[in-house]
Parts: C-alpha cells; sequence; structure tokens
C-alpha cells in the first residue's frame, strides 16, 4: 500500500532528489568530517585516514593558556551585545506603532532597515573611517568638545563598545519587525477598552503591548542565546587587530586562527575547538529554555 | 513622544551614512581636516574616477556579480524544489524528510570540516567555491513551504490530479506562477547575502583574479593595501594613504549601492516573508 503511494508520487520525490543530495553533501558530509577532531591530521592520511588520537585535541584545548581568556571573550562579548541590543528593536517597534502620521512610520523604516544590507565589510570599513584616531568624525567632534579621546579600534576595552553598538545600528531596524508584526496581533479591544477606562498610554504599553509580545521576545532571545556564539564571527575578525586581541579572540576566530589563517594549518586542533563552540552553543540554548519554562509559560520546546 | 523617539532612531542611523556618502564627494583634505561634516565640502568626483581607474576594484565588481547570479539562481532554485514537495500533505514519509532538513539548522560541521569537504570535492580556488558550498538556506526552504501552503488550494491540486496532470507539471504551471512574490523575497535574501559575503573567499580562494569585491574592500579598507602602480595619474608625488584617503569612501558608496538599490523595490515582499517565516516557522 505505502509503496503504491510512494510509487505515484515520485514526481515529487524526483523534486527532491537535488535538494537532499546538496544538504547531504555540504551539511552532513562536513557533520561526519568532525571525526578529524579525534584524529591528528597530516596530508598524506588526509580527512579520513589520518591516526586517531582519542580526546588528545580537546586536552590540547583545556590545557591551553588561552583556553579561560578566549572562552570568556566569547562569552563576555555576546552576552554584552545580547543585553545591550535586546530592548532597542522593541522600543522602536513600539514608538513606531504608536505614532499618528503614517508617512513618518513608513520613513523611519526604511531608514532603520537599511544597514541590514549593508556588506560587514564595509560597516567595519566605515567604522575604521569616522573612528580613525587621526582622520575620524567622531573623534575630531571629541576632540573640540575637549573630551579625552579614547583609541576606539585599537583599545581592547572599546573593542566591545564599538562592537556591540555598532551591531545595534546595524539590526535594530530589522529585528524590529518582528515586534511589529506581534503588535499587530494584538485584538484592538483591549486598547478600546483600555482608553474607556481612562488607561494613559504608558499603562496601555505596559500593560497591554508588553505582555504581548513577551512570547514572541522570549523566543527570539532563546534563539539568540544558541546562536549568540556563532553570529558575528565575521564581524569579529575583520575588527581584530594585534592590539585589541585581549578581547577579540573569540572562539571562532581562534579556530580560524590555528586551523586556516596561519601558515602550517592544524586542522585536527582547530576542529576540536569547533566542536567546543557547538557544546557550550548546546548548553546555553537548553539552559536558556528551562530559565524561560521556569519564568514564564513559554518555551522553544 | 514617539514621534521624537522615533527621530532620534532614524538620525542616530543616518548620519554615518550621510557623512560617507558627502565624504565620497569631497576633497580628502577637507575629511582629514573635519572641515567636512554634513555636506560634501570642495565638491569633486576624482574619488569615482579613481576607483574606476583602479583593475581590482574593476575585477572585483564584476566577479561579485557573477557569484551573486550564479549563486542566487542556484540557491533558489532549490530552495523551490526542497520547498514544493514539503508542503504538500499527501508526500509520503514527509516528516522523516523535513527532520532530514531541520537537523542542519541545528547542527553543523563547523568551519574546518566544511573546508576540508570543499577542498576534497577539488572547488578550492575555482568559481565553484562561491556559488556552490554554504548557499542554499533551510529557513528559506521552511519560509517557502509555508507560503505554498497558505496560497495554493488543495482543491486546485485535486482538480488538476483528477484531470490527469502530473506532479512535474503542476508545480511548473500553476505554483511557480502564483509563487512570484514568494521567489522575490528568496532572490532577495540569497542575492543580498552573496553580494556581501567574503568570508568564504577568503578560506577558498587565493588567485586575486578571482576575488569578489568585498575581499578587495578589505583590502583597501581594513588592511590598508592599496596598489599605486594601478592608478599611475594619481600616484605621481602622492602616498600611499593619500590614495587610501581618497578611494575609500568611493568605494564604500559603491560597493553599498547594489542591495540598497534592491530593496525598496521588493522591501513589502521582503517584510511579509520575514512575518511568515517568523510567525508560521
Amino acid at each position: 500500500m505505502t509503496s503504491r503511494r510512494v510509487l505515484r508520487r515520485w514526481q515529487l520525490y524526483a523534486m527532491l532528489v537535488l535538494p537532499v543530495a546538496y544538504l547531504a553533501i555540504f551539511n552532513y558530509w562536513p557533520m561526519i568530517g568532525i571525526q578529524i577532531a579525534f584524529r591528528s591530521y597530516n596530508p598524506a592520511g588526509g580527512m579520513w585516514g589520518s591516526p586517531w588520537v582519542g580526546v588528545a585535541n580537546f586536552e590540547t584545548f583545556m590545557n591551553s593558556y588561552l583556553f579561560w581568556p578566549v572562552i570568556k571573550n566569547t562569552l563576555v562579548l555576546h552576552f554584552y551585545a545580547l543585553v545591550a541590543t535586546f530592548p532597542l528593536p522593541i522600543i522602536l517597534a513600539l514608538a513606531l506603532n504608536y505614532v499618528k502620521r503614517r508617512w513618518f512610520s513608513r520613513v523611519v523604516q526604511m531608514i532603520t532597515y537599511a544597514p541590514h544590507f549593508i556588506p560587514t565589510v564595509v560597516v567595519v570599513g566605515i567604522l575604521f573611517a569616522i573612528l580613525d584616531p587621526n582622520s575620524g568624525i567622531y573623534v575630531l567632534a571629541l576632540e573640540k568638545l575637549g573630551v579625552p579621546v579614547p583609541d576606539f579600534l585599537s583599545d581592547p576595552l572599546w573593542f566591545r563598545h564599538v562592537y556591540v553598538w555598532s551591531g545595534a545600528w546595524q539590526t535594530m531596524g530589522f529585528s524590529a519587525i518582528v515586534y511589529l508584526a506581534a503588535l499587530a496581533g494584538i485584538d484592538p479591544e483591549l486598547h478600546e477598552a483600555a482608553t474607556v477606562d481612562g488607561a494613559s498610554r504608558i499603562r496601555r504599553v505596559w500593560h497591554i503591548d508588553l505582555p504581548g509580545i513577551a512570547p514572541v521576545a522570549i523566543i527570539l532571545l532563546i534563539l539568540s542565546m544558541g546562536s549568540t556564539l556563532s553570529t558575528g564571527f565575521e564581524k569579529v575578525l575583520l575588527m581584530q587587530n594585534a592590539l585589541n586581541l585581549d578581547s577579540s579572540q573569540v572562539i571562532d576566530t581562534y579556530v580560524y586562527q590555528v586551523g586556516l589563517g596561519s601558515q602550517v594549518p592544524q586542522f585536527s586542533y582547530g576542529a576540536a575547538i569547533g566542536v567546543f563552540q557547538s557544546v557550550v552553543g548546546l548548553v546555553l540554548i537548553v539552559a536558556a529554555n528551562r530559565i524561560a519554562r521556569w519564568m514564564t509559560d513559554s518555551s522553544l520546546w | 513622544m514617539s514621534a521624537v523617539v522615533l527621530g532620534l532612531f532614524a538620525a542616530s542611523v543616518l548620519y554615518p551614512l550621510i557623512y560617507v556618502l558627502s565624504a565620497s564627494f569631497s576633497s580628502p583634505d577637507a575629511i582629514t581636516s573635519g572641515q567636512m561634516w554634513l555636506w560634501p565640502v570642495d565638491v569633486t568626483t576624482r574619488a569615482y574616477e579613481t576607483v574606476f581607474e583602479y583593475q581590482t576594484i574593476v575585477t572585483g565588481f564584476v566577479n561579485s556579480a557573477i557569484y551573486t547570479v550564479g549563486g542566487t539562481a542556484f540557491a533558489v532554485s532549490l530552495t523551490l524544489l526542497a520547498a514544493y514537495p514539503l508542503s504538500r500533505k499527501d508526500l509520503p514519509a514527509r516528516n522523516v524528510i523535513m527532520v532530514f532538513f531541520v537537523i542542519p539548522m541545528v547542527f553543523s560541521g563547523g568551519m574546518i570540516p566544511t573546508y576540508l569537504v570543499v577542498r576534497e570535492l577539488g572547488m578550492l580556488n575555482t568559481r565553484w567555491a562561491l556559488i556552490i558550498p554554504g548557499v542554499v538556506a533551510v529557513w528559506n526552504v521552511i519560509i517557502t513551504r509555508t507560503f505554498f501552503q497558505i496560497t495554493i488550494p488543495n482543491e486546485l491540486l485535486d482538480a488538476a490530479h483528477m484531470d490527469g496532470c502530473s506532479d512535474f507539471r503542476f508545480f511548473l504551471r500553476i505554483v511557480l506562477p502564483l509563487s512570484k512574490p514568494i521567489i522575490a523575497v528568496n532572490a532577495l535574501f540569497y542575492g543580498v547575502a552573496q553580494w556581501n559575503s567574503w568570508f568564504n573567499a577568503l578560506i577558498y580562494l587565493t588567485n586575486d583574479q578571482l576575488f569578489p569585491l568585498q575581499l578587495v574592500l578589505r583590502q583597501i579598507l581594513i588592511q590598508n593595501t592599496v596598489d599605486p602602480s594601478q592608478v599611475q595619474a594619481i600616484a605621481e608625488g602622492n602616498t600611499k594613504e593619500d590614495i587610501r584617503d581618497l578611494l575609500k569612501y568611493a568605494v564604500i558608496v559603491i560597493a553599498s549601492l547594489p542591495p540598497l538599490l534592491a530593496y525598496p523595490f521588493v522591501q513589502k515582499q521582503f517584510v511579509r516573508g520575514v512575518r511568515i517565516g517568523s510567525l508560521k516557522g
């Protein structure tokens, strides 16, 4: 019976052949390729034939003097980004929702979405231009105000602030879309009833809008917990230089450095550090889900 | 109140963009001295003229166009081919196949195993390395599948089956013509991602004749390397720094233009696509 159903729908399977083969080659094959982390890669043996070394690569990383600094940098940078940029799109969406003039709202949306489309290389290029210690307009403006100007681009402390707030600039408009959709889904009768009862706008935001978007916000927060370690890697790599390495060396950039960026690539060691990152990411997303389920009713699973 | 908040948001986003645009039309001296802070000072188009003389940038632009068109066409085709069967309730073993598609959203091999696979396939240092690996996103497959489920009525399919129409024909003649909005959304998603990507080029390519524009930009804007021999006329009597200062704002504008120009045209559909994905994903 089943085989006859399959036979009748063979054309659907034929459509799936290419996409499935694609995922098998470019997603599943590398997943199996993770086994290289348990080998000691050499060119003769290659990916599938180099000698097994067990967990030696993991031990090397855990005993490395860079282990704790790199883990700490990764967590600090991404938690800072998460906490600092989380409220902005919500505030933006609420303001967009309450403004009376529709054209003004549309113009603001247009403007705030724009950075989402600007290439990362260009964003970092703009940062380097406007924060240049000699000619950057932000630096010149601060000097004019008589404020002592830090070296934004090479001070390890400032690396984090520049990374996080330029990230807010890039993403807040686009992230607001989801909240706007959630706000549009709130029953207008709630607002009418509250207005009749004499509730102020602030009170309506607090008692109607925020609870209305809370489930979406929590799910987004959990999702970003899981992906937080891998997002932004390209920007970190672009902003990284020898002077700010103390705070800009995160797990991903370290994997790149030992595995692909160096003259003598250590594929096995790099892959092992990569596995470490996935494990930390998984722990974070599970923990976030637990906390969300404990504190509220929304959770991912 | 909300208008003030919105004004602040808009101004803080807009200012760096206006500054860069004005700077690209100003003389380097006016920029480095801080005279130029909003509108162009000493208006000139010399920066743009220099950019078009700079062969590496022109080559990069052409390469990026090839990768964007090729990669987008490939990714959109595969996404549609995956999404349609998955949207059909009568696809036997649909849930098993769905799981196969969702797993890569959660787990990945990571940077190094992926690199090694691309190397094993012999794609290193070829254009294929930027057109095929890593361009298809499962997220888009799911959004597209949801679109099909919402917009293609079951009655239409039943009627077509009754008339002896095959699944291939139904897909090509009925589904695709009804799906222009989602095709546009996919093309924009993939196109912008392709145009903006640089990291794959960094690890897969060593031949600089194949470099996409973003990698060339990285050399000029971030690593501060320019090649004065490419702009002979301007190189006379100017240091490398002078040339870089002259070039940098114009290349920033040129590199951002294609995605920024594309987006107002499809903005409505794009936003709708994001909403479908976020609410029904």
